[in-house]
């Protein structure tokens, strides 16, 4: 127990915990545009798994992560497409049309993986900051400082983007037209569309960026372990889901979700590596992330009213 | 005019998915023609199939009406995963203690406590929900992580069959008893007794909803919760005891899948779906797909379960992954759902006259409205 | 314990028999036919499977869990049949105990005259199943038991046998250093090769060998967390099962620390840090099943993977340059547990 709370495994345990937090919080983030606009997507996970083997495949045939993370992101966004149209074109009931992009993505990922790459390979993950090609150099003093420099320094571009987003999204959702538009067609849709707010192109453009978003997380998800393999998601989006409720729709407490989910599970696996869990107990550290997550919103939450027009479609009548 | 449409549509969509699909096949060098005739073979093809796709079908079924009642109080319930698991476990540690007491007996008693396995694990995030304002999305999936976690420590731990605990190692309970197994409905087929209950209880759901007072107030809860407030109706009591029911019914669906199975034990492969089958979200199609009405689930449940059991024969007939059949699902359930539009937009056209139209067109955005209040959450209910 | 001439004159007959394998592996086949236990790939060829000759004409389909190229648990079977040049017909992905019990009633009512059933949790399905179709053999996997029906054989990897040897080699790399080993759900085959693999680490003076299990078989993002945690903890080496150590071996690779693998060959996975694999060759015993079912015993045999049978072959990889020492004496080490001499636990 002793060596566990040692600064330098503190700190790689941290690390561990960014690392791993990355995908949800990039795929909440996105989620929680959408639901601000009155838009619940289940199918996340789908979204995810289609990039992360996109984004996999790029890497395999061109050894470019950019390209795979370009390829990623460009998935993301015909997903959204296609679930924007459903969703607002269409008006398809919310929760069921999200399934059933659950399931296609779980299954088309799936199927690509076998007949496009077969047996499993494993690829470059992506590097962090030092080393970058060309402007890795600037980085690489940062990343030797002691303590601090794993602890700020040594992730890798998608990691600073990801909480880069986090202000940046709140800052769209309250500075912006785009943003105060969002949250009204979530709240309240006939008031905005009286108003002039086109809330359907609004929430075209939500869907859009939040599916976007999710095409993100599912690139860095498989460059970020080197390789593809079907389900790679395990449930990761309806968890990223659940954090937006967690969040209470503020990009800075989705964040908060992320980190604890990403904390407790750095934890169980650094005790479980050092007996401090023993193995009789695994499938008890497995549930704490879970266990947590709800402990925490039921001690924590105040009550806190959601978007009131989450998953109703409009029409004008 | 408005049932020819409600089955033509629909049907018309997961056609289109069907093509879609054929375009994959053709892709992978197969058949579609083949491929759809196997589906159809494969779900229909024999009196021994038909039995394979209720069967199939009862635990969709189950799960479906329980996300009818939890629907109707405006609770969205993708916990059916985590629930079906609780109830299992239930069930089969009782029949493991019990298993000398005679089938007429152990039937029930299991039944019964899958659904209070079930129950509990529906009541925990619909009391969360009520009381804590905790938003019931993210305590089921939580609980479904932590259900599968505790079906693992179970089967390899405590409930793990003795032979195994120094053989393999599988995780797995011994058999249970054959007074344990669903009495068989038609001999040399595998349909057993656990069809007609997950129908009989369709109906009883149906019953509850629309004829008594606990349906009235879970209805009403789910219509508009201020109004029930002001009614003197509990939102929270009834939004638990909607989560509770709707636990209750995967539950029971969980006793299916090990009462019903041919190997009579419950088994683990560590994951959620290699025991329900993703019953829990399947079964929020099937429901949707049933209008979120107790006895049309009945129908869509079966025709999913068809879906479902045809989908392995496709693959094994063609020799094509699985995943493909996984995809499909995906499409048709996608496209069906989103044809809803497009018919009661034909709806109207095919209505001829401008009085028609007028009417047709108010009724329209009377369905819009009424799909708004089934579709919503009820983030409302708590101020 | 030898006597050091012994012990010599041993060291000696296994070097030749090294020398030998490394000239008969020229051509990059994996094959394992020359010696009892290890085999030591020619760094730089192409290692995959290589299709061998049909063994025999019976209609073979499997029905597996996971993907059939999982670089695990089902590949092995596949590439197994694939070197007894056998195509079987395959329904993979059924994670489902029932839908994979109605792929084999399917197949069995569609004539195929063997069904192999490379599922534990399938058991107690076949048990219903096989006495429906006396006709069809049932090859079923992996279970220590048939449970007593005349047309099922059953197979099951002694994988602690060479989970020894493994963890004997990483003692020798680790060299009184920690080692992890990162594992699934504490079940099945996994926990024997771990059991295994800790024993033998340790027989061998390695410190601290740390297991931990993450809980999932296939999440491949916990494995590699699992990994990353053990790094801090300063392993020397590392060792996993599962579809989900792909994860962990590539924490290996990009750390540099050794890796052992088991069920397939993944040297393909890093040529560098993959040390050996322990590999499942089920044809071993497939071929003697088919043969038996040729003459008409559809059944009620149990056979194992063993060292001695040569279903157990520990692969060692030629690009690691493991020192020949440390080869040498895994072939003691194969040669004792053969003899009885040392019993790994399971």
């Amino acid at each position: 127990m002793s060596e566990f709370f040692t600064l330098s495994v503190l700190i790689a345990t941290f690390a561990s915990a960014v690392r791993f937090a990355v995908p949800y919080l990039l795929a909440a983030l996105g989620e929680t545009i959408g639901q601000r606009s009155g838009v619940l997507n289940l199918g996340v996970d789908g979204v995810m798994l289609l990039s992360a083997f996109g984004a996999y495949y790029t890497v395999v045939e061109t050894g470019s992560h950019l390209f795979g993370i370009g390829v990623g992101l460009l998935i993301g966004l015909f997903m959204g497409l296609v679930y924007a149209v459903v969703t607002v074109n269409l008006h398809a009931q919310q929760g069921i049309s999200g399934i059933g992009i659950f399931l296609f993505g779980l299954g088309f990922s799936d199927l690509l993986s076998q007949e496009l790459v077969g047996a499993i390979q494993p690829i470059r993950k992506l590097p962090s900051l030092a080393k970058l090609p060309l402007v890795g150099g600037i980085f690489e003093p940062l990343e030797d400082i002691k303590y601090l420099g794993e602890l700020l320094f040594s992730h890798n571009l998608m990691t600073y983007i990801a909480f880069a987003l986090v202000p940046l999204v709140t800052w769209m959702m309250n500075n912006t037209t785009f943003g105060l538009n969002i949250k009204a067609v979530g709240e309240n849709p006939q008031a905005a569309d009286s108003l002039g707010v086109s809330v359907e192109r609004t929430r075209f453009f939500a869907i859009l960026i939040g599916n976007t978003l999710a095409g993100l997380a599912g690139a860095t998800l498989s460059l970020q372990l080197g390789v593809f393999q079907q389900n790679l998601t395990n449930g990761l989006g309806f968890i990223a889901v659940a954090l937006v409720y967690f969040g209470a729709w503020r990009a800075k407490w989705v964040m908060a979700g992320a980190m604890l989910y990403g904390i407790v599970t750095a934890t169980r696996l650094q005790w479980q590596a050092r007996d401090i869990i023993p193995n009789s107990a695994s499938d008890i550290a497995a549930m704490a992330p879970a266990l947590i997550t709800i402990l925490a919103l039921v001690l924590l939450a105040k009550r806190v009213r959601g978007p009131a027009a989450l998953t109703k479609p409009f029409s004008r009548h | 005019m408005k049932r020819l449409l409600g089955v033509s549509v629909p049907l018309g969509a997961a056609l289109v998915a069907f093509v879609l699909g054929s375009l994959m096949i053709l892709a992978l060098g197969e058949n579609p023609i083949s491929g759809a005739s196997a589906i159809i073979e494969g779900a229909f093809g024999s009196g021994d199939r038909v039995a394979v796709t209720a069967v199939r079908a009862t635990p969709l079924l189950l799960v479906g009406i329980g996300i009818t009642i939890a629907f109707r109080a405006s609770v969205i319930n993708i916990g059916g995963e985590g629930q079906i698991i609780a109830g299992a476990l239930l069930s089969t540690a009782v029949a493991l203690a019990i298993p000398d007491t005679p089938r007429a007996l152990l039937l029930p008693i299991v039944m019964i406590a899958g659904m209070i396995g079930g129950g509990i694990w529906g009541a925990i995030p619909g009391a969360l929900k009520a009381y804590a304002s905790v938003n019931e999305i993210l305590s089921t999936v939580m609980l479904n992580i932590v259900a599968v976690q505790l079906m693992n420590f179970l089967l390899r731990g405590p409930m793990i069959d003795p032979i195994e605990k120094t053989g393999s190692r599988i995780p797995q309970t011994e058999r249970l008893s054959d007074n344990a197994a669903m009495p068989s409905l038609a001999e040399g087929t595998r349909l057993h007794l656990g069809v007609v209950i997950a129908v009989v209880a369709a109906i009883v759901v149906y019953i509850i909803l629309w004829r008594t007072p606990l349906g009235f107030r879970l209805r009403a809860v789910g219509h508009n919760p201020d109004a029930a407030r002001a009614a003197g109706i509990s939102v929270e009591k009834n939004i638990t005891t909607a989560m509770a029911m709707s636990g209750a019914l995967s539950g029971l669906a969980g006793v299916m899948l090990v009462f019903g199975s041919e190997s009579l034990r419950m088994v683990t492969d560590g994951g959620a779906a290699g025991f329900t089958g993703s019953a829990g979200f399947n079964g929020i199609v099937a429901a949707l797909f049933g209008g979120l009405h107790p006895l049309w689930t009945v129908p869509s449940s079966f025709l999913f379960g068809a879906l479902l059991t045809g989908a392995t024969k496709l693959q094994q007939a063609l020799q094509i992954p699985a995943a493909l059949a996984v995809a499909l699902n995906g499409l048709i359930v996608l496209f069906v759902v989103s044809s809803d539009r497009l018919r009661s937009w034909l709806e109207r056209r095919l209505n001829q006259g401008a009085f028609a139209t007028e009417t047709a067109e108010l009724r329209e955005s009377n369905d819009d409205r009424v799909d708004e209040q089934q579709n919503s959450t009820t983030q409302d209910t708590i101020r | 314990m030898n006597t050091t001439k012994s012990r010599r004159l041993m060291t000696l007959l296994t070097a030749l028999l090294a020398l030998s394998m490394f000239a008969a592996a020229c051509g990059g086949s994996d094959e394992a036919e020359s010696a009892t236990g290890t085999a030591t790939s020619e760094c730089g060829t192409d290692n995959s499977v290589t299709k061998g000759d049909k063994v025999t004409d019976l209609s073979v389909a499997v029905v597996a869990p996971s993907d059939s190229q999982d670089l695990a648990f089902t590949q092995s079977m596949i590439d197994s049949l694939t070197r007894l040049g056998i195509e079987p017909q395959v329904t993979d992905g059924t994670f489902q105990v029932e839908v994979a019990a109605d792929a084999i009633r399917s197949y069995a009512a569609d004539g195929i005259e063997v069904v192999i059933v490379h599922g534990t949790q399938y058991g107690g399905s076949l048990a219903e199943i096989a006495p429906d179709f006396p006709e069809t053999s049932f090859i079923w996997g992996t279970s220590t038991s048939t449970n007593d029906i005349p047309n099922v054989f059953a197979y099951y990897p002694e994988a602690q046998e060479g989970g020894y040897v493994n963890g004997w080699i990483a003692g020798e790399l680790a060299d009184g250093g920690s080692i992890g080993v990162v594992g699934p759900v504490e079940a099945g085959d996994a926990v024997a090769y771990i059991n295994g693999f800790k024993a033998g680490a340790e027989a061998n003076g390695a410190g601290n060998v740390a297991v931990t299990y993450t809980g999932s078989f296939s999440d491949v993002a916990l494995a590699t967390e699992a990994a990353e945690a053990f790094l801090t903890t300063g392993v020397d080496v590392l060792t996993g099962t599962s579809q989900s150590t792909v994860g962990a071996v590539n924490v290996a690779a990009e750390n540099e620390i050794p890796w052992f693998g088991t069920q397939s060959n993944q040297e393909s996975w890093s040529t560098d840090q993959v040390v050996a694999s322990q590999v499942y060759h089920w044809e071993v015993i497939l071929d003697d099943m088919f043969e038996m079912i040729e003459e008409g015993t559809l059944g009620g045999e149990a056979m194992s993977l063993t060292l001695e049978n040569g279903g157990l072959v520990v692969e060692i990889n030629g690009c690691f340059d493991l020192d020949g020492g440390a080869v040498s004496g895994a072939g003691d080490i194969i040669d004792q547990i053969i003899a009885g001499d040392i019993n790994p636990p399971a």
